[in-house]
């Protein structure tokens, strides 16, 4: 069983820089058709200033950490015994190439399920650009699975 | 894209679907590169084995990715304001999948005209993969 003492734990403030590369690889790894996402000309025609970052391309920005998987290490969870149960975005301003994001992150609760044969860990985090202004929250349920 | 308006949209509309490719072991390797989510599981079927599985199998945030992609082919992405899924069931190697949803309320919220949309993300045999949903903020018309 996880130590429900993890719940609270907060991880450490990290950024990542949004990039239009990076953007376009996203859009091919996806099959994304819309030009907006990958050709910079049409998301100026869209009326962006730059290329837009996708509705979950954050979560993928969170894991811009030397160790994306510590909290596994802390709760010394098996990386393979892991299922992604929930995952929820809220959005409150665009994130665009060239933006700057930072993630503050927080276990909010574990659980089980199954008499402890499924155990989920909900983690929750803020994102907020180069101007401090609050672009999204997300929260993830991780499932672990016990046996 | 049409422009989609509050006053044009009515309770039961279905979105657009959209239907994407058979998920191969070149869109998971690619999918882990460029999402960063290189967790063995999806890319390493000698990893994918030791834990248990027959094979590999998709990151559940591909299928995400997908359905977002149905939701930004039909409104303008400034117009999202959440979106949730559940993970139902594990997507495959070899599965398609395809993506709908349904405008299931119409209501006001924070001074704007918003739409609540479930979702879903279904394989080639009608198999659940993820369930959810998206509150869009629309233009009143």
């Amino acid at each position: 069983m996880i130590d429900r003492s993890h719940i609270g734990r907060e991880f450490g403030v990290h950024t990542a820089d949004i990039e239009k590369g990076r953007l376009r690889f996203f859009a091919k790894a996806t099959g994304e058709t819309n030009p907006v996402y990958f050709d910079e000309e049409a998301a100026k025609d869209a009326g962006h200033p730059t290329l837009p970052a996708p509705p979950t391309f954050l979560f993928s920005m969170d894991m811009e950490v030397p160790d994306p998987f510590e909290i596994l290490k802390v709760m010394d969870i098996d990386l393979g015994k892991i299922l992604h149960g929930t995952q929820e975005f809220m959005y409150h301003k665009p994130v665009y190439a060239g933006d700057t994001i930072s993630f503050k992150s927080e276990v909010t609760d574990i659980f089980d399920k199954k008499g402890g044969a499924l155990e989920f860990i909900v983690k929750k985090t803020s994102a907020t650009n180069q101007k401090n202004e609050l672009v999204a929250e997300m929260s993830r349920t991780i499932v672990v699975r016990n046996g | 894209m049409a422009e989609v308006n509050f006053v044009s949209v009515n309770v039961g509309d279905q979105i657009p679907a959209l239907v994407k490719p058979e998920i191969t072991r070149t869109t998971l390797g690619l999918f882990a590169g460029a999402s960063g989510d290189h967790n063995p599981i999806h890319i390493d079927i000698d990893f994918a084995k030791a834990a248990g599985m027959d094979d590999v199998f998709a990151h559940g945030m591909l299928s995400m990715a997908y359905l977002a992609q149905a939701l930004t082919n039909w409104v303008p992405q400034s117009t999202l304001r959440s979106y949730n899924v559940r993970f139902s069931a594990i997507t495959h190697l070899r599965d398609r999948i395809a993506c709908d949803g349904e405008v299931i309320e119409k209501f006001e919220e924070n001074g704007e005209s918003r739409i609540r949309v479930k979702l879903q993300a279904v394989n080639q045999d009608g198999d659940v993969k993820l369930a959810g949903d998206a509150v869009i903020a629309l233009p009143k018309q």
